[in-house]
């Protein structure tokens, strides 16, 4: 074994390990406060990533766009969260998985008509010369993203910690109707919970987008949301950026070493592999709050 | 006025358990019988049979999905791997050691009847998002699998050609007699369900989705009714993609891919949940929704738009309204086009007096 080519491999698993708790915390804000599931992450995601793009190609300025996208996916989590999700209050769980995969199809179906099928670019004001860490090169936009995961997840972790508004949304995904008894004024977290999202949303697709480029496909960056949530925890944000890293190493050196055996593809099977064996064994996930429910 | 159940007084049990009790619903259904039978193949082209032939098939999938999801309370979102499983299994036997359609259909379906009630283990321990996504990475593992286990897949095109189907040393070449075929397929799933539901084995189902710790402490063995709903569930699943397979000519994990599963929980949603005749208007309307919008943008769109728009705009707009849909059927009306069709009915039971 090479170890050179491992500890690389494991510097960029960390670095998207990081790119991928942003993600999932989308996830996790909006399951912690309203118990709701988001199946759209990945749209959730594309969404800004796309209008990013569009407007700062138009406007010519990397922070015009990202600023856009973020004011727009506010108006969008607010809107979203009136009209689809509170209606949906009180109901199976199906039909709110549901819900989330129909906005998936509409953003996956509006988007492209609206501003075309062609993938766009969105380069970071950074340059694309790789920084050189000891041994590692790595690439800009990676080391920008994992920065900015880093700062979000900090920020809401003191959030939830210490912020009032955190506090009333910890109360909140506690017990709805006590929090509601002790003034906590719950429609309206829910919606504050949903914009949080979508904030944190739109920063993840403008630093995946960065990346990989902007085009309908970025939605599938979406499908790793669920191991991250389910290895660290559903509502647990210390849990998301744990289960990310694991996911990134994991994944990056499945590519690395399995890949060459079999023929391509276990980038996007091990996550899965791993949340099977941690749903067998942990299913609330490492950081996870233990619903004890016996069937 | 057209109170149907006005002058019919059950006297034995046997009346009182009939499927179709009422001797309106009974000329109805002969009609429905005629008419798919005699009228439609002789009146409708091949390309329109080719649609009927396409909702017959998805008829079959979305009951089965129905008896998870509606009956039972169960989510799955792995049921278009189901299919590839039932699929590349006909596909296999009938290829390599060139067995007939009437041993590969049941043999793809049980196949399929086994991976599912292994993915429906897990059930026992965990419920509602959890089983969701145990679901999704079910779906995931067994795609990732077909596609790289040459044993499976038949090789590098991921793809196992096969013969027509054929029952009784009868062919089934063209769409024609394909629609037979499937019709009869989709008939007997019907009349499957229909029995299947009002069964002990149904009742023990919607108990366990009404209240689980309810059902158990009644004496209903949870794990072995919830591991039968996902297996029976799955078998409809893979006589489904046994049934695509022979239509298409092909077995490809392509066609049964993680969109299928949300095609067809679409169309139990959409056509309501925990009903017989709902997944069968579903199966219709979301097989039928491209096609219609197809049709209106051919003939309209040509009017705000050229023709390569019109044909990129198409895939796109239909994921939209797909999306739309379900959107609206959950928040408006979550029990669906049956409940959409059960309400005019009531409607016009007194009409024309308001009670």
């Amino acid at each position: 074994m090479d170890l050179g080519f491992t500890f690389l491999l494991v510097a960029n698993g960390i670095l998207i390990g990081l790119m991928y708790a942003l993600i999932a915390l989308g996830f996790v804000l909006v399951y912690k406060a309203t118990d709701a599931i988001n199946f759209a992450q990945g749209e959730f995601v594309m969404a800004p990533g796309i209008v990013a793009a569009v407007v700062a190609g138009a406007a010519n300025s990397f922070w015009l766009g990202a600023a856009v996208a973020v004011a727009a996916m506010i108006g969008f989590s607010f809107l979203l969260e009136r009209t689809v999700l509170r209606p949906l209050l009180g109901r199976p769980v199906i039909a709110v998985i549901m819900a989330t995969i129909g906005l998936a199809a509409i953003l996956r179906g509006t988007l492209p008509m609206l501003f075309g099928t062609s993938p766009l670019p969105l380069a970071l004001p950074l340059g694309d010369e790789p920084i050189e860490v000891g041994s590692l090169t790595l690439q800009p936009a990676q080391v920008a993203g994992a920065a900015v995961a880093l700062s979000a997840l900090v920020i809401f972790t003191w959030f939830f910690r210490s912020n009032r508004g955190g506090v009333a949304m910890r109360a909140m995904a506690d017990d709805q109707q006590a929090a509601s008894a002790m003034g906590v004024n719950v429609t309206r977290y829910f919606a504050f919970a949903w914009a949080m999202a979508g904030v944190v949303s739109a920063l993840g697709g403008v630093m995946w987008g960065a990346m990989l480029g902007v085009d309908v496909q970025l939605a599938l960056v979406g499908l790793k949301v669920f191991p991250v949530v389910i290895l660290g925890g559903l509502d647990s944000i210390g849990g998301a950026v744990l289960g990310g890293l694991i996911v990134g190493v994991v994944e990056n050196l499945a590519a690395g070493y399995i890949d060459p055996l079999v023929g391509g593809g276990t980038k996007d099977f091990a996550p899965y592999v791993l949340m099977v064996a941690a749903l067998l064994i942990r299913p609330y996930g490492m950081f996870g709050t233990r619903r004890i429910e016996r069937v | 006025m057209f109170h149907r159940e006005a002058g019919v007084f059950k006297t034995t049990y046997a009346a009182d358990m009939s499927l179709f009790p009422l001797p309106v619903a009974r000329k109805a259904i002969a009609v429905i019988c005629v008419l798919l039978v005699a009228f439609i193949p002789l009146v409708c082209s091949e390309y329109q049979l080719s649609q009927f032939n396409l909702i017959f098939i998805a008829v079959v999938g979305a009951l089965g999905l129905n008896i998870l999801v509606g009956y039972t309370g169960q989510i799955s979102i792995g049921h278009g791997a189901f299919m590839s499983v039932g699929a590349y299994t006909a596909a296999n036997l009938a290829v390599r050691l060139d067995l007939p359609f009437w041993i590969t259909l049941p043999a793809g379906g049980l196949m399929a009847a086994l991976i599912g009630a292994a993915v429906g283990v897990p059930s026992l321990r965990i419920k509602g998002l959890y089983l969701a996504i145990t679901t999704l990475a079910a779906q995931l593992i067994i795609e990732w699998t077909i596609n790289h286990v040459p044993f499976i897949s038949g090789g590098t095109q991921v793809s196992i050609p096969v013969p027509k189907p054929s029952l009784f040393g009868f062919q089934f070449e063209t769409q024609r007699e394909l629609y037979f075929l499937l019709l009869l397929a989709a008939g007997v799933a019907t009349i499957a369900t229909l029995n299947l539901v009002r069964s002990r084995l149904g009742r023990a189902f919607v108990a366990i989705r009404d209240h689980d710790i309810a059902a158990e402490i009644t004496g209903i063995d949870i794990f072995r009714y919830k591991l039968l709903a996902f297996a029976i569930s799955s078998f409809y699943a893979g006589v489904t993609g046994v049934l695509y397979t022979y239509y298409l000519g092909i077995a490809n994990y392509e066609q049964f891919q993680i969109d299928v599963s949300i095609d067809f929980l679409a169309m139990i949603i959409i056509g309501g949940l925990g009903s017989v005749l709902g997944p069968i208007l579903g199966a219709a309307f979301v097989t039928l929704l491209p096609i219609f919008i197809r049709g209106l943008m051919q003939s309209m769109g040509g009017l705000l738009m050229n023709e390569n728009t019109l044909a990129a705009v198409i895939p796109n707009l239909r994921l939209t309204l797909f999306g739309v849909a379900i959107i609206l059927f959950l928040i408006v009306e979550p029990e669906g086009l049956n409940r959409l069709w059960r309400n005019s009915r009531n409607y016009f039971r007194f009409w024309p007096f308001s009670y």
